[in-house]
Order: structure tokens, then C-alpha cells, then sequence
């Protein structure tokens, strides 16, 4: 019987604290964002998607076509392809493609690369009707750039 | 009625729970005989997310598997990477440097709270509260944005390497989780322990509900919070050390009876332990080298090897043998979701519908670990 | 046409049912804009925010698009009571606002059973809410309907039971009687027992959380309404809002003095604002509640009722009893 008495007490009591923090959470500032309205800041360091570095000497790209990405990317989703140019040296790129859809976004591209040709972008928006859409040409993506 | 007189009578019906259910928690099926409200046996059905990982591990160098070993408990990838880098660097005889291990284990601590955090809220959902979950995401929010910021990724971190890992922690990442740790503190009592452990309803439905025996837990398997519940004390990063744990002053929760309310308790004494070991290894945070050069291509010597860490959810053991190339020959790996859930048929018979769901709740399932 | 030939009951029939329709649209509209409002902020997320200004025409938005829904049939499912099921529910909901007294002359019908009838209007929800799961040919479905059959039957007992210690005390069953019962002292004051399991038994009987047993998403994924859509399905919210605001309608009549506060000109009528500010802030607090607890598991619900709310209420109508036949004696 004290059981019934005890337990209908400390109960009864309980549920009050609990109301107690909900209300009190209500009226503290939300702390979401209206999404497309409002955005937050996302990271530098945010691994994206990879991306061509620019060089701000030449202008251009500094991959050498060294097919190292290609090479050790484990789910095979690049496809370098360079050709043999007057002055340059090694092979000049002639298309660097990757297949965002297969792309696990692990960076070993980014961390095998001798030249440091690569980095992440920071695009985290990505959205398309197909799949072709993220089939990237990341050559002609450095150039629109 | 007793079970076996229901379905004699043919009192019983099959119920169907899943593949897409609110409460199994990704892609599993759980089909129930059923009297009434009341279940005679349950039978989980696997398989809808299987996607052979550890095929895929035997079919590229071992390098290639990283990316998938953060996918496969989606909520402790930094867990299962560490598992993975250490089992190569035992194979291997590959160096880490000490501030490595730190970060691995600041990282791992991290991903663990995160986890449970993730797991009250969708417990609490599983019980019908629909506030919790949001208080817990935005503490997780705060631990996702430390270790983007560091890592580049919110879920799948892919962060430790094989000597060492990706990126060097800053200042920067101290002082947030300094932040961090002062206010998942300041929120413990005031939020989660007035809104939901000391809540009647919640005490109600939790306690003395199942009971995870230490016999049970020997026989399938159990592991993490359910096995500790039940007065064992076992965890990996006490019972078998490994990276820096032994260094760091910590204890493991344990329970006595076995039942919900001790496994939601000792999980959230073991996201107040994790605090504690982040606080001490941020302190003693040494200088140095943060990933050691390892040569570019690493043969696997001939043999094999085991590595077990604690993950959120408990026991994980990868099992490699090699042939002597890169290319790993087998590599088995034993995830604690797999042999928590097989104890859900003998666990859950003679059950009222409601607190299969709970108890589904408390083994804190990730489907596609589970399904791999 | 001459209006005047209709005769005047039909004129007063005509409106008065076109007003309650809308204001049982408009009800639903403003407490489903203010749940999601007030579970965003509880949560600490602002609601709806994108349609108008704070995202108030949100809840209408959304009533389009349900009505603008095909109506999905089941094929196994017993077609005219599937159909006939939502209409089950939001029928009566109409009738019991003809014996409200939203102030003192706001009342459509001051009928001597008033509170009978009302609590009679209610209960058809749950044969609504039983034909719904039966129809439905889902064991979800029915399971939602089991429970709220089992739970409407035995919350009703305790919610009878400290009603008729009010009954008691006011000497009428009129609503209109009640209230004005109550003058110097509101019965939440001498009865303030009765006022506690009358409204935890409301929130029972509204199929509310904590007691939200048959629609208990997380086991039964939607319960009695898993095969509903489109208007059916809104009919059924419809009816549930309605039917909190009648429960709490009737605890402001009981408990709460009804339209009495304040006076403020045209008291006549303008007590109805303050009939209504009590109401909303009873719902209030059934909001509130529902985002604060877990659910409650079905036998619990049960032991809790014949437990705790039945003997608590008999006893609390006994000592009413005593009371209101010692009263004149003893004074
Ligand atoms: S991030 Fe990994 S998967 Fe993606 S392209 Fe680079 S190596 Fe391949
Ligand atoms: S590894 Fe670097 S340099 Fe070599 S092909 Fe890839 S991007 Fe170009």
C-alpha cells in the first residue's frame, strides 16, 4: 500500500519536472536554420567532391597524367588521359573524368598525387535528374572556372 | 492461454513488421507469430541491405577496403577504420606515432557519444517521445561539425590511415571539444536525466521488461552495453587493450539484472566515461608526427591476424588471412549488431508487441552492419 | 425568393450548421498550426515557417492538398464501411457543439441532459475509430482499433465518474445549469481531484499522447489510419481535434466556471472569449504533454485506469456524496 501511495507521488512529480524542462526549452532561441534561406558555413576542410587545383602561376591544372589516382582510386571511378605535346613535359591531360556516382569519397586521389593536383571541392548541393549530371569532366570544370 | 495451446487452437496470426516498419530502424523484417498482442516467436529476417563487404575486401588491395569499413556501422566509422588500420599495422609491423593515437582515440571517443547520443533520441522515439531525439541531435550536431571540420565528413569519416591519420588536429579542434565536453555535461541532469531517466512513464516501460542473463549472453554472443548489463563486465578496450586505452583512467559501467533500463544506463554512463577519456587524453596531447611515411605498396606477410575493438555497440573483430600480396586472401568481419539481434527470438517470446519494440530499441541495431 | 416563407427553424438550422462546420475547420486549423508551432519550439526548431507570414496559412495549404488527394480503397478492404468510417467520425463531432455554452447566450440548445448528450456524442468516435481498423482488412489497422475500443471503454468509467461528483454538487445536468452553479467558487477549487483524472482521462479518450495507443506510430506505423488518405484521412483529424476541443470544452463548463471572468461589455456574448481562452489553454496543456512523455504500453494504461483513476474517482464521488447531503445539515 506505501508502494501505491510512494509510486503515484514520486510519479505525479516526475511528469512535473518533465513538463518543467520542456517548457523551459521552449522558450529558449531555436537553434536550427531556414535551410536554402539561410545557410551555415561550412568547413574548408569539407571533402567534397574532387576538383582540379588551379595554379595561380600558370593558371592551369598541375596534374603530369601519372594515372596514379586512376591507379589506386578503389572504386574506379577516374579515367585520366593524357597525350604526348611538343614542350610539355611528361604527358599534357587531354580530360581527367570522374564518376561522382561511383566515388566513395575516401581522398586517396587527393593524397597519392605527387603534383598535388587535386583538392575537394566544396560543393555539398549537388543535385540532377541523371546520372550523367555527376559524370564530371573536371578538366573543363577547372577551365569554366 | 499457453503458446503452444494458442496454436493448437489456431488462435495465432502472422504479423509482419518490416522491411518497412518505423521501428526497426533501417531495412530489417521481423515476422511474428502472433495471439492477440501478444508474440509466441519472432523471427528476424536479414538480408535486405547486404551488399558483400567482405567480398569486396578480398578483391582490391587492402587500402581499397577503407571507404568501406566506414560504412558498414554507420554510426562508429571511426571505430570500425580503426579497427581496420590497426589490424593492417599488427599484420604489417607499421609504426604509428604517439600523437596518432591520441587523435584515434579522441576521434573514436567522439564517434561513440555520438552514436549513443543518436540512440536515445530514436529509443526514446521507439517509446513514443518525439522530443528527445531532437535534444540529442543537436548535442550530436555539435560533435558532427568537430569532427567535419576535421575530417571532411559528417558520417562516413574515412580518418585513420595505416601509420597514423589524415589530417592534424588544431587548436582549434581542442578548444571545440573542450566546449563540448562542458556543455554535454551541463545538459546530463538538467535535460536528459529530468526529461526521460527520471520519468515515471519511461521507468515503467523500461524496467524489468527483458533480461539479458549472463547464460543468454554467453550463448549468443553478446556484446557492449546489453552483455554489461547483465554483470559481465567486458570491453574490448579494458579486457583486450589496444591503440592508448590502457593509459587513460576509466571505468566500465556494469549492471546487474539485465533488464532495458540498466542498458539505457549504462550506455549513458559510457558516454560520461568517453567524456572523461577525451578530457585526459586532450590534456597529455603529445607533440609530433601525426602519420607516419609507410612505403607505397605494403604486402600483407603471409597468415593472419585478429583485431578486436569496442565499437558503440560492442564486440568487432576483423579476421584477416593472407597470402602473402596486398590483396587480403579472406577477411572476415565479426560485428556486435549480428549476434545482438540473434538473441531477439529467445528474448522476445511470450512479448507484448510494444515491448519487442523497445527491446529492439535497447539492442540499438544498425541494419546494414547487421546485413553488411 | 422570399425568405420569409421557410420557416424559421430551418432558417436557425441552416446557419447555425454552416457556423459549427466552419468552426470545426477553423478549430482544426488553428490547433494543428499551433501543435506543430509549439512541438517546433518545444523541440527548439521554428515549425512551419514557408507558407505566409510564420507559416500560418500552412494547416491550409495542407487541407487542399489532402482534398486534392486521390482516395485510395484497398482492394480486400469492406468498401462502404471503409468509406463509411470517416464520416462515423466527423458526423457526431457537428451535434455536440449544439449544447455548448459558449457564453450566456451563446448557446444553441440548452438541453436538461446537456452533459449526457455531449459524452453520448463523444463516445460514437470509438465506434468510428473500431469500424475504421475492421474495414481497413490490415492487422494493423486492427490492432489500432482493438486498443482504442479496450481503452475508450475503460476511461470512460473514471471520466463518468468525477463528472458525476460535479453532477452532484451542481444538482443539474444542464451545461448551462452548471456553470452558472458555479458562481462564487469554481469547481476546480472543491473538486480539484475530479478536475486532475477528468483530464488525464480526456487525454485517454482523445487518443492523445501519452495514451496514444492506437495510433502508436513506432508500433503500429500509423494504426487505425494506415489505409486512409486524402480527405478520409483528414476527416479523422478532423474529428480527433474537434473531439480535444470538446473534452476540454467540457472541462471549462465543469471545472473552470465556464464564460465566467472579467466582465466585459456585452457579457451576454462576449463571454465567449473568455469560454474560448480556457479552452485553448487546456489545449495548451494537452499539447504540451503530448510532446513531453513516452507512451504508455497497453496493459499499463489499463492497470493505471482500474488502479489508480477508478478508485480515486468513486471514492472522491462518495465523499461528494456525504458532503453535498451533511452540507445542509450541518450548516
Ligand atoms: S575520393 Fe576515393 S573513390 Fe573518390 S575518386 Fe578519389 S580515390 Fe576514388
Ligand atoms: S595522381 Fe595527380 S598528377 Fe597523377 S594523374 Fe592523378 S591528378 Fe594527375
Amino acid at each position: 500500500m506505501n508502494e501505491y501511495f510512494s509510486d503515484l507521488f514520486s510519479g505525479a512529480k516526475s511528469l512535473l519536472v518533465g513538463l518543467s524542462v520542456t517548457i523551459r526549452e521552449m522558450f529558449k532561441p531555436v537553434v536550427t536554420v531556414q535551410y536554402p534561406r539561410e545557410k551555415l558555413e561550412i568547413t574548408p576542410n569539407f571533402r567534397g567532391h574532387t576538383e582540379l587545383v588551379k595554379d595561380p602561376e600558370t593558371g592551369t591544372h598541375k596534374c603530369i597524367s601519372c594515372m596514379m589516382c586512376q591507379k589506386e582510386c578503389p572504386s574506379d571511378c577516374i579515367r585520366v588521359k593524357g597525350e604526348k605535346r611538343e614542350g610539355v613535359k611528361g604527358l599534357a591531360l587531354v580530360s581527367y573524368s570522374l564518376d561522382f556516382t561511383k566515388c566513395s569519397l575516401c581522398g586517396t586521389c587527393v593524397e597519392v598525387c605527387p603534383t598535388a593536383a587535386l583538392e575537394y571541392s566544396q560543393e555539398y548541393e549537388l543535385a540532377g535528374y541523371s546520372s550523367d549530371e555527376f559524370r564530371f569532366d573536371l578538366l573543363k570544370r577547372l577551365e569554366e572556372r | 492461454m499457453t503458446p503452444e495451446a494458442a496454436k493448437q487452437d489456431k488462435h495465432t496470426f502472422v504479423l509482419n513488421m518490416g522491411p518497412q516498419h518505423p521501428s526497426t530502424h533501417g531495412v530489417m523484417r521481423v515476422i511474428l507469430e502472433m495471439d492477440g498482442e501478444h508474440i509466441l516467436e519472432p523471427e528476424p529476417v536479414l538480408g535486405y541491405g547486404h551488399r558483400i563487404q567482405e567480398k569486396m575486401g578480398e578483391a582490391r588491395p587492402w587500402p581499397g577496403f577503407m571507404p568501406n569499413t566506414s560504412r558498414m556501422d554507420y554510426l562508429s566509422a571511426m571505430i570500425y577504420n580503426h579497427g581496420y588500420v590497426s589490424l593492417i599495422e599488427r599484420m604489417t609491423g607499421i609504426e604509428v606515432p604517439r600523437r596518432a593515437e591520441f587523435i584515434r582515440v579522441i576521434t573514436d571517443e567522439l564517434n561513440r557519444i555520438q552514436s549513443h547520443l543518436l540512440w536515445l533520441g530514436a529509443f526514446l522515439l521507439d517509446l513514443g517521445a518525439f522530443t528527445p531525439i531532437m535534444y540529442t541531435f543537436d548535442d550530436r550536431e555539435q560533435i558532427l561539425d568537430i569532427l567535419e571540420d576535421v575530417t571532411g565528413s559528417r558520417l562516413t569519416y574515412c580518418y585513420h590511415r595505416v601509420g597514423g591519420v589524415a589530417r592534424d588536429i588544431d587548436e582549434k579542434f581542442v578548444e571545440r571539444t573542450r566546449a563540448f565536453i562542458a556543455r554535454l555535461r551541463s545538459r546530463f541532469k538538467p535535460i536528459y536525466y529530468d526529461l526521460v531517466t527520471s520519468n515515471i512513464i519511461f521507468i515503467k516501460r523500461v524496467k524489468d521488461v527483458v533480461s539479458f542473463t549472463p547464460e543468454l549472453a554467453r550463448r549468443y554472443g553478446l556484446t557492449g552495453p546489453p552483455l554489461r548489463s547483465t554483470g559481465i563486465s567486458y570491453d574490448i578496450r579494458k579486457n583486450e587493450p589496444y591503440s592508448i586505452y590502457p593509459e587513460f583512467d576509466f571505468e566500465v559501467p556494469v549492471g546487474t539484472k539485465g533488464d532495458c533500463l540498466e542498458v539505457y544506463n549504462i550506455r549513458v554512463a559510457e558516454m560520461e566515461q568517453s567524456l572523461r577519456i577525451i578530457e585526459q587524453a586532450l590534456d597529455r596531447l603529445p607533440e609530433g608526427p601525426f602519420r607516419n611515411k609507410i612505403p607505397r605498396k605494403v604486402k600483407l606477410p603471409q597468415g593472419d591476424a585478429t583485431f578486436s575493438v569496442e565499437t558503440a555497440r560492442g564486440e568487432l573483430t576483423y579476421y584477416l588471412v593472407s597470402d602473402g600480396s596486398d590483396v587480403p586472401y579472406r577477411l572476415k568481419i565479426r560485428v556486435p549488431s549480428f549476434s545482438n539481434l540473434s538473441v531477439l527470438q529467445e528474448l522476445c517470446r511470450n512479448m507484448l508487441l510494444s515491448d519487442l519494440v523497445m527491446s529492439l530499441g535497447t539492442l540499438d541495431l544498425v541494419i546494414p552492419e547487421i546485413d553488411r | 425568393m422570399d425568405i420569409s416563407i421557410l420557416p424559421p427553424e430551418l432558417i436557425r438550422i441552416v446557419i447555425s450548421a454552416v457556423i459549427i462546420i466552419a468552426f470545426v475547420f477553423l478549430n482544426a486549423m488553428v490547433l494543428g498550426y499551433a501543435e506543430r508551432k509549439l512541438a517546433g519550439y518545444i523541440m527548439r526548431r521554428p515549425g512551419p515557417m514557408e507558407v505566409g507570414p510564420q507559416g500560418i496559412l500552412q494547416l491550409m495549404i495542407d487541407g487542399v492538398k489532402l482534398i486534392g488527394k486521390q482516395l485510395i480503397v484497398p482492394k480486400e478492404s469492406g468498401h462502404a464501411l471503409f468509406r463509411i468510417a470517416p464520416l462515423l467520425a466527423f458526423i457526431p463531432v457537428g451535434l455536440a457543439f449544439v449544447v455548448i455554452p459558449f457564453s450566456d447566450k451563446l448557446q444553441a440548445r440548452d438541453l436538461d441532459v446537456g452533459l449526457v448528450f455531449m459524452l453520448a456524442i463523444m463516445s460514437v468516435n470509438v465506434v468510428a475509430v473500431l469500424v475504421a481498423g475492421w474495414s481497413s482488412n490490415n492487422k494493423y489497422s486492427l490492432f489500432g482499433a482493438i486498443r482504442s475500443v479496450a481503452q475508450n471503454v475503460a476511461y470512460e468509467i473514471p471520466m463518468l465518474l468525477s463528472l458525476l461528483s460535479v453532477v452532484l454538487m451542481a444538482n443539474t445536468l444542464s451545461l448551462k445549469g452548471i456553470v452558472l452553479a458555479q458562481h462564487p467558487v469554481w469547481y476546480v477549487v472543491c473538486q480539484p481531484l475530479a478536475f486532475i483524472i477528468y483530464f488525464v482521462a480526456g487525454l485517454a479518450e482523445t487518443n492523445r499522447a501519452p495514451f496514444d495507443l492506437p495510433e502508436a506510430e513506432s508500433e503500429l506505423t500509423a494504426g487505425f489510419h494506415t489505409e486512409y488518405s486524402g480527405m478520409s484521412f483528414s476527416l479523422f483529424i478532423l474529428a480527433e481535434y474537434t473531439n480535444m476541443f470538446f473534452v476540454c470544452s467540457i472541462a471549462v463548463v465543469l471545472f473552470l466556471g465556464g464564460w465566467s471572468g472579467i466582465p466585459l461589455p456585452f457579457y451576454a456574448y462576449s463571454g465567449g472569449i473568455w469560454f474560448l481562452l480556457k479552452v485553448y489553454a487546456l489545449l495548451f496543456v494537452m499539447i504540451w504533454v503530448r510532446w513531453t512523455y513516452p507512451r504508455v504500453r497497453f496493459d499499463q494504461l489499463l492497470n493505471f485506469c482500474w488502479k489508480y483513476l477508478i478508485p480515486f474517482s468513486l471514492v472522491n464521488l462518495m465523499l461528494t456524496a456525504i458532503l453535498v447531503k451533511l452540507w445542509p445539515v450541518v450548516f
